[in-house]
This record gives C-alpha cells, structure tokens and sequence, in this order.
C-alpha cells in the first residue's frame, strides 16, 4: 500500500515539475529577452511584472478552436504533440537533483535520458510529415537532418563524462565529479551545450522553425492546445537539457551544504544554463542549414570525439 | 556563393571573425540587460514630451476677433469661423457707436488637421496654441470636429512659453515697454502745405 502511495506521489511530483519548470523558464526567457533588448517585457497579467503572462497564454490556447487539415494524416497528425512532450517527461523522471531526490533511480540512467529525449524530435518530425504542407515538411525534414548531424556530439560528449565516472548511472556521475572536470571536460561540455540547443531546434538553431523562410516548420497547421503543446515541449526541453548539462558537467548537488541543499544547487546550475540557452536565442542569428551541417561535422564531430579520447587516454594513465 | 575564399578549412560558422562576433554579441545583449529599459509605460505612466509638442490646437476665445485670418491661410480647410457683428451703444452720451465682433462658431475639423501650425503662426491676437494634450482619439471619424467649447477646454494644458536663447533680442513687447517716453513734439506750425503728387504724364 505504502509503495503504491510512494509510486503516485513520485508520479505527481514529476508531473508538478514538468508543468511548472518549463512555465518558469518560459516567463525567464520574456523577461531576460525583454530586458536585453531595453524592453521590460509582459507587466500586466498576474499584476506584478506579468508573473502570469504563461498561465494567461495557456488559458488562450485552450479557447482556441483545435484544426486539422482536411488532406493531413489525421492520427498521425493528432499524435505528434503527445510524441513531442511526453519524452521530456519521461526523461525528467530519471534526473537526480540530489542523491535522495530523483523520481525514479534507473541504473543506466544516462542511456535512458538520452534515448527519451530523441524520441522527443520524432514528434517534430510526424507533425511535418502529416501536416500535407511544403512548409511543414521542409521543416520535418530539417529536423530530421539537425536530429541526425547533433545527436552524435551529444551521445559522444555523454559518453566522455561517463567513461570519465566509470558509469552509466546519473547519480554515479555526479558521485564520481571532481572540480576539476570542469577543465578536463570543458571541450565536451561545449559540444553537449551547443548540440543540445540544435536538438531542441532553439535559436541560434532553429533552422526547422524558421518563420521568415518556411512559416513555421512543422507546425505551421497546429492550433490550439496541440500548438501549445509543441511550444511546451520545447521549454521542457530547455529544462531536460539544462539540468542534464547541470548534472553532467558541473556537478550537480556538488556545493556548500550539499547534504541538505543538494536539490537546490542542481536547480539553481540548471537555471543558470537554461539563462545561456536563452542568452543564445537573444545575441545570435540563425544559422543557414549548410551552416549547420558545417559545424556539426566539422567542430562539434571532431571535439567530441578529441575529448573522448582524451578522456579514455587520462581514465587509461591514472587507474 | 561568389566569394568562396573562407570557405575551405574554416567551417564557416566558426570561421575567421565569427567569434569575435559572437561574443560581441553577447557582451552587447548583457550589457543592454544591466542597465535601465528604455520602455515608456505610458498609459500607467504620462509620457515626457518636448514643450513644443503639437498635440491639440487650444483656442483662447477672448483673444478671437474673428478676424477670418487662420480659416484663410488653413492648407486644408479644416477651421470653420461663424461670427456676427454686435453694436456696443455709446459709453457716454454723444458718444460713438461701436461695431465688434461676435465669434459664433470656431470649429477644428481634426479628422482633416495635418498640424502645420500655420493658423497659430498667423493669429495676430494670441488666440490659438500649441497644447501638447494628444489623447483624444474618437471611434467615429466625424467625431473629430471639435468646436471652440472643446478647443477652449485644451487652454489650461497649453505650457508656457520656453524661455529665450541667452543671446536673443529681448521680445518686441518688452523692448516697447522699456523704451523711453517719446519727447513732446514741437508745436506745428499755423498753415502747412502738403506736397502735391506729380502730375501724371500725359503718355500713361
């Protein structure tokens, strides 16, 4: 009976986390965005600062009317924005913020984390596919090609961390962490950034979405709360990123009173990162698609691929 | 592309001078974000505006002689002067009768108003100004036409006068003022002749 009480209040709690982190770096991002620009950004909705802009946009969303098109691959078409969000959600489960809080401890966490998150693109990809729109396919098919080129940096980038611990298993990762890896892994913690603004198709990435070329990629036809479920999908993949980058590379719960404020300095390293990922968006332009590919195969590739080897060679001399 | 010098070697997002750029572009976008935002919250907060604002034309009725003077020169029209003539009996008796002017009417059509400040340039009484109150945006276009009750209201938000250049000729009324009292004239002598004009010339 306890157990099942600890399952559903396990449950509730990530799915509290899911539905409100992502809001927060949303509301970040209008501010932050707002502020470099020399704007202040919403101020009405809530009173104070326009603290509720995101709740106030979600209540708009749902009166929207819910469209499909009449030539789109209905199921498929319905499907996607659920193939786009739940992964995040899945992937949220696993992630420690300290050795006691994690939802659910897996042992090969990492590979779970990372297999979640890629499914999370196949929604992008159904929903160009389905949409029976050149604009969206275009954009499906540019999320297929940046899926493909960025996945490998990230996968290579992980990897380097994990042979580094001797592990696969998130909270073993962060055990293992030393200061020191923030040098020794700083090329690797470069590559898993910058891959994992391109998978989650941000700016100065967000070829697949570009709105002065293709509309908006594949979800040019979406409404509603299907369209919302997209933009939500992807601010909880800020949130995934972030405190999978926090965890990886800077040591998760690792601070001042660690033992009792663990969680806390997780979050506030995936705060600061998910601040990067939005810094990106405001100060850099969209990459071209040949742009894109350069750079995933000819810097991402190769540092990835430096650094885990220069890992293997360090593991390899000091065991 | 034409210019494929950078192209091979450097990828050509990270090529030569991109992260230069890059980071400008960072150091720009947190630099914005320390200081101050420059967004005027203007229904909360009332706007600055420059004291010479054109707003609203204002309308000082005492000063209005009807003189007809704005209605004429308006580019587009858009002043409407009605006015009747009154007599004023004499002050004293056996004195003068006086004729004056009434104004009527003195609309501002808005809807057709392109704000050249000609009618306040021309108005030799004072009678119309510059008053920098803009909020008064209307639902229907022919609502627009605002008559001198309207334009009489808008007086109190006209500001003073700015203050005059350090080096500018003090104003005509003042140097009038503070000129000496003409001397008395010498007295005329009993009979004048006044010059005749020339003749016209017999070729005209």
């Amino acid at each position: 009976m306890s157990d099942a009480l600890e399952l559903v209040l396990r449950t509730l709690s990530v799915l509290a986390a899911f539905l409100v982190l992502p809001l927060l770096v949303g509301q970040t991002e209008h501010k932050v965005m707002a502020h470099m620009q020399g704007r202040l950004g919403p101020m009405y909705a809530g009173g104070f600062h326009g603290w509720a802009q995101l709740v106030a946009d979600g209540v708009k969303f749902v009166q929207k009317e819910d469209i499909t098109p009449r030539d789109a691959d209905r199921p498929v078409f319905k499907l996607a924005p659920a193939v786009a969000l739940v992964p995040y959600l899945v992937a949220l489960a696993v992630i420690p913020l300290s050795p006691t809080v994690v939802a659910a401890d897996v042992d090969a966490s990492v590979l779970f984390v990372l297999a979640a998150s890629a499914v999370g693109i196949l929604g992008t990809l159904m929903a160009g596919w389905s949409s029976a729109n050149k604009y969206a396919l275009l954009g499906g098919m540019r999320a297929a090609a940046q899926l493909l080129s960025y996945e490998l940096p990230i996968v290579l980038a992980t990897a380097s961390v994990a042979l580094a611990a001797g592990t696969v298993s998130l909270p073993g990762i962060v055990h293992a962490w030393h200061p020191v890896w923030l040098l020794w892994q700083a090329p690797g913690a470069f590559c898993f950034l910058l891959a994992a603004v391109a998978e989650l198709q941000r700016p100065p990435f967000d070829m697949p979405v570009a709105d002065s070329e293709i509309v908006f990629g594949p979800y040019t036809e979406y409404t509603g709360l299907r369209f919302a479920f997209f933009l939500l999908s992807e601010y909880a993949g800020i949130v995934v990123m972030s405190l999978l980058f926090a965890v990886l590379f800077l040591g998760g719960w690792h601070g001042p009173f660690a033992d009792t404020l663990g969680w806390v300095w997780t979050l506030l390293k995936a705060a600061v990162v998910a601040v990067v990922v939005i810094w990106f968006r405001v100060a850099w332009p969209r990459l071209r698609e040949d742009q894109l590919q350069r750079l995933a195969w000819l810097v991402l590739v190769p540092v990835a691929i430096a650094q885990l080897a220069l890992t293997g060679v360090l593991v390899v001399v000091t065991s | 592309m034409s210019s494929n010098q950078n192209a091979p070697g450097a990828p050509a997002p990270k090529g030569r001078g991109a992260i230069p750029g890059l980071i400008k572009g960072l150091a720009t976008t947190a630099r914005t974000l320390a200081r101050p935002s420059h967004t005027a919250e203007y229904p909360d907060a009332p706007p600055h505006l420059p004291p010479r604002t054109r707003g609203v034309i204002a309308l000082l009725e005492e000063n209005c002689t009807s003189c007809m003077l704005c209605a004429r020169e308006c580019p587009d029209w858009c002043i409407y002067i009605d006015s009747h003539k009154e007599t004023i009996p004499a002050p004293t008796p056996g004195g003068r009768e006086r004729q004056r002017n009434v104004l009527d009417r003195f609309a501002i059509d808005f809807s057709l108003c392109m704000y050249c400040g000609i009618c306040i340039e021309v108005c030799p009484f004072d009678a119309l100004h510059w008053s920098p109150e803009f909020e008064y945006a209307e639902l229907d276009i022919r609502d627009l036409l605002h008559e001198k009750e309207r334009l009489g209201q808008w007086m109190p938000t006209v500001p003073p006068p700015p203050a005059l250049d350090p080096g500018a000729p003090e104003p005509a009324e003042v140097a009038a003022a503070n000129k000496p009292p003409r001397a008395a004239r010498p007295a005329r002598p009993a009979t004048t002749v006044r010059p005749q004009p020339p003749a016209p010339q017999g070729d005209a």
